[in-house]
Formats: structure tokens, sequence, C-alpha cells
């Protein structure tokens, strides 16, 4: 401890409180530390713990589910949910994966473009996501009209028509998503000592051979968390769906989070528990998994 | 590989990076500035440049940017409050865990961060429902709260990291000298985790300011609605004035972009350290 703070902080011994003498000092050390984990044990209880017993409780009525498959929405709001965590998490994290790859080069341009590249995570969604939605408008968007002028034909209906719409859908949410595990990638390639990748190109090992052999061993563990957590969160994402489409035409494009978000608006509860409850059997092996690298990796 | 190939592909890498990541930025800037009755985009290159929809939304006469100040409000309101509510639980529980090394320290960042293991529209929907029990629907603190319950896992963890690196001999120091844990926090450990705290009060702040879902469900009435859930309503009309809408959107934008390049090295540097090591 620099004695400059241990100067700054002599004088507040003399205000020390005759009581914490007294006691030995191991229990006043408990006694604020109980009362300082509070706070958050309450935001915790109340926040997180209740709504989810809450949930449970009206979710697992069967009521729920007997009105949920009955609507002829459902079969294809899960096609859409796995078509969009299959593609869009997969492309997403093969493109993090290359571009982590392209923005620890050192030229000054590519630091530069990194700068540039992460204004989508900085940027809040809903401004871009309408942006999107306005330049693939059929009828007055940019692109029908660039098409137009190029080809002199009409372009497609994008948001008006299912794959169209979910795949424009995948588009904006990787886009928003892109840098973040860009980024965590770039911090996992960084962490790879130098010289293993000197002594690889000394044996004359080849771009490919490098990533092969040095690379990916390092960072398939951390890919693989990513991977997890990333289809948990995008099962999650109701912007990219309800702003681009709104989930139409005619609820073609919804996901199970767009579809209970819809049923909750309808003052359908039970329903809308449901359909979020029928992906726990997806979700509960994924994040049994992670919690049990979270308790290791704090652990080692 | 061939060097001038080599190169030639980082340039179209790059390129297309680029053009992905400005375009739809680009786009919302040119019908921006485009005459509130054309926003048509008929090319990359606008014909008529305008700041009339600026001014519109600045003085908030046009129906749907009526409450463009007050929304504005609301939601710097929120994102401040989330900010300083989530640094305050989470120095706390921080110190607590790592400082006073409270006994099941660990399990409880660990639960923390369970939170994050519920897809966000999945943990909206009940949370929707009891904030309605607790008495706040509709109010700014249904939000405050929720982003708080949301924002307070990744603070903590980030906060645990951080807090490893100082060294437990600071504490034992300051304990001969007497000083409580109270003292210890406000004068030891608080100024030494300054650019963490840094950190976290700007996620927490851009966290809440950019929520969309949450403030969507809890907020209904104009008066009470973020600038976010004010831009979503734009949509219920079928002839929504779009060159209004993506001006208040860039607008709305513009802040919490300005915030995270000024703090850009705190926020990577929190993210990216803790994930290298788990």
């Amino acid at each position: 401890m620099s004695s400059a703070r241990r100067e700054a902080f002599l004088p507040s011994r003399a205000i020390a409180l005759p009581e914490e003498t007294a006691r030995p000092p191991m229990s006043s050390e408990r006694f604020w530390a109980i009362a300082f984990v509070l706070p958050y044990m309450v935001v915790f209880a109340l926040f997180v713990v209740y709504p989810v017993y809450y949930g449970l409780r009206v979710g697992l009525n069967p009521v729920g589910y007997n009105k949920l498959v009955q609507d002829p929405v459902f079969y294809s709001t899960i096609w859409n949910t796995i078509l969009f965590l299959t593609i869009a998490v997969n492309l997403k994290m093969l493109a993090a994966l290359f571009l982590s790859g392209f923005f620890i080069r050192q030229e000054w341009w590519i630091r530069a473009l990194s700068v540039i590249f992460l204004i989508a995570w900085a940027m809040p969604s809903i401004p871009t996501i309408l942006s999107f939605r306005w330049m693939f408008n059929p009828e007055w968007g940019m692109v029908n009209a660039i098409i137009f002028e190029l080809f002199r034909i009409e372009g497609p209906g994008w948001l008006t028509e299912r794959h169209y719409g979910l795949g424009l859908a995948m588009m904006v949410h990787i886009w928003k998503s892109l840098p973040f595990w860009t980024l965590i990638l770039m911090a996992a390639r960084l962490a790879i000592p130098r010289d293993l990748y000197e002594a690889a190109a000394v044996d004359g090992a080849t771009l490919g051979q490098a990533f092969r052999y040095v690379t990916w061993p390092s960072l398939r563990g951390l890919f693989l968390t990513s991977m997890l957590l990333s289809t948990i969160w995008s099962l999650g994402d109701f912007n990219s769906i309800y702003l681009l489409t709104g989930g139409g035409p005619a609820d073609l494009t919804q996901v199970l989070a767009t579809l209970g978000i819809r049923y909750l608006r309808q003052d359908q509860l039970d329903v809308a528990l449901s359909a979020i409850i029928v992906a726990m059997p997806g979700i509960l092996p994924i994040v049994w998994y992670l919690m049990r690298r979270l308790s290791q990796a704090k652990a080692a | 590989m061939n060097p001038v190939l080599a190169s030639l592909t980082r340039y179209a890498v790059g390129l297309g990076v680029f053009v992905w990541t400005a375009l739809p930025i680009y786009h919302l800037l040119i019908i921006a500035l485009s005459p509130p009755q054309d926003a048509v985009a008929s090319g990359l290159v606008p014909k008529n440049v305008t700041l009339e929809n600026f001014t519109t939304v600045l003085s908030a006469s046009h129906n749907l940017v009526s409450y463009f100040w007050r929304q504005l409000a609301n939601s710097a309101f929120i994102a401040i409050m989330t900010s300083a509510l989530t640094l305050f639980v989470a120095v706390l529980a921080t110190f607590a865990i790592t400082r006073l090394k409270i006994p099941g320290g660990r399990t409880i960042t660990n639960i923390a961060l369970l939170t994050y293991l519920i897809p966000a529209a999945f943990l909206a929907i009940p949370m929707y429902k009891t904030m309605g029990q607790y008495g706040l629907t509709d109010s700014p603190w249904s939000m405050i709260l929720s982003m708080v319950t949301l924002a307070s896992p990744y603070a903590i963890w980030v906060m645990n990291q951080a807090s490893a690196k100082l060294p437990d001999e600071l504490d034992e120091a300051a304990k001969i000298d007497g000083a409580t844990p109270l003292q210890i926090l406000r004068h030891v450990y608080i100024p030494l985790m300054a650019p963490t705290l840094v950190a976290i009060g700007t996620y927490a702040l851009l966290l809440a300011w950019n929520e969309y879902l949450y403030a969507f469900l809890m907020l209904s009435t104009e008066r009470q609605l973020t600038l976010a859930v004010a831009l979503g309503v734009f949509l219920a009309f079928d002839d929504a004035p779009w060159s209004l809408l993506m001006a208040t959107g860039l607008i709305y934008a513009l802040p919490p972009t300005a915030v995270y390049y000024a703090f850009r090295r705190f926020l990577v540097a929190g993210l990216t350290e803790g994930s290298v090591k788990s």
C-alpha cells in the first residue's frame, strides 16, 4: 500500500465507533458482509426468483398448452425458432471466428476499421432495425429501387414473404450481435502466445495448419461456450422479429419470443407462459452445461 | 499464399465489413435528411437534403413527437437511476464477496449469473406480471428495477475479476490502522476500483437507455414512454412519416453512441478480461 493512501486514510481512525473496538473484529466484518450482499439478494429474490416461481406456477397449468397446440401458428413458430437459432447462431459465430482473426492484424487501417465495426454494438438496435425495415420496404425501399434501376424488374416483397422476412430478421440479428462475439474471440486469440505461431512458421506450417493446430485448440472451449450462450440469447431476441416484420405476414414469421409476448399483450398469460416453457427441454441441457463450466472455471 | 493476393483479400474483407456496418446507418441518415413527404431512397445519393425533420422533432410539432422532450427525459432518468443503483448494489456485493470474504461468495456470483441463462423475452413475461403485483405498472421504477436486475450480475462478475487483482495486504494494512469495513470500502476500495466503476456505470447506463422490450411491456401511457418505445409507436400508423421516425431515431441513438465511444476502453477491457478467463 502506498504511504500516500495510508496517510489519507489515517484520520478516519479517530471517528471509529466505540462498539467497534468492544466487539471481536470478525463479527463486525461478518455483519457488514451480510449487510452488503443484502441489497443484491433482495433484487434477485424480488425480480428473478419470484417472477420465475410465479411463471412456473401459472405456466405449468395444462390449459395453456391445450390452447397453444390448437393455435395453427404454433407449429410454424416452432419451425421458425429452430431455423432462426441454427442458421443465425452458426453464421454469426463463424463470421465472428473469421473476423476475429482479421481484426487482430496490426495494419493501421484494420485497427481503424475495428473501431467503426463496433458501432453496430454501440448503437441502440431500434433505429437501425427500423432503418433496415424501410430499406427493404417492397414499394418505397432503397433495395428494390436499386434492383429496379439495375434490372428493370420488380424486387421481391422482402418483408411480406415468410422466408425472406425470416432471413432478413436473421440478418438484422447478426448485424447487431456480430461485433460483440468478434470482440470476445479477438481477446481469446490475443491471449495465445505468439511464439506458438513462430514455431509453427519455422516448421513450415501453412495458414490453415496454424489455425488447426495452434489457434483452434486454444479457442475451442470458449467458442463452444459462446455458441451456447449465443443460442440462449438469440432465443430471447424479440426486437429483430417484432420491429422488422411484426411477426407477419399472417403470423408466419413469429418465433417463440414474439409469440409469447403476443399472447401476453392479448391478456392470455397462461398461453404466453406455455409458449416460452415449451422451449425449456431445449435450453435446460445448455444451462446445465454452462453452469458446470462456470463453476469449474471459478474453482480452477 | 501469394502476398499480393493475401493483401487484396484483406482489402476485400475490409470493404465488405465497412459496407455491411455503414450501410444501414447511412440509410438511416439519408432518410432522416429527406423531405417529410418524400422519404423515398431511390438510390444511394439523396436528391433533396433538409433539416426539417430535426426541427420538427426538436420543436415537438408533430403529434407523433409531441412528447419528445418528456420521453427523452424519461429515457435519461431511467438510464441514470439504473446506472447509480447498479453501482450501489454491485459495489457492495462485490466488496462483501471479494474483500470481506463472505462464505459462499462464489456461489452468490454464479447464481447471479444464472439470470443471463434465462432468455430475455422469457424473463420479461413473468417480470411484467410481478411488476404489476408490486404496484409499479406504467412507472419508471418498474423499468429501473428490471434494468438493475439485468445489469447487476454482469457488474458483480466484472468487478469480481478486477477486485481479485487488488492485493489483500491493502485491507490488512487498513485493518491494522483500525479501519471499519465501511471505511475501507469508502477510502480504499472505491478509489482503487474507479476504472471498473466507470465501465460498470456506463454499461448499465447504455443497457437501460437502449432497452426496448421491457419498456414496451411495462410503460403504456404516452407521457411515461421512453424514446425507444416511442419509436416503435410510429409503426402502428400505416402512413408513418418515415423521415421523421428516422430523425427521431438518430437523435435517440446519438447520446449512447457518443458515451460508448468516450468510454470504449473501459468497456472493452472489462468485457474481454473476464471472458478469456472463464
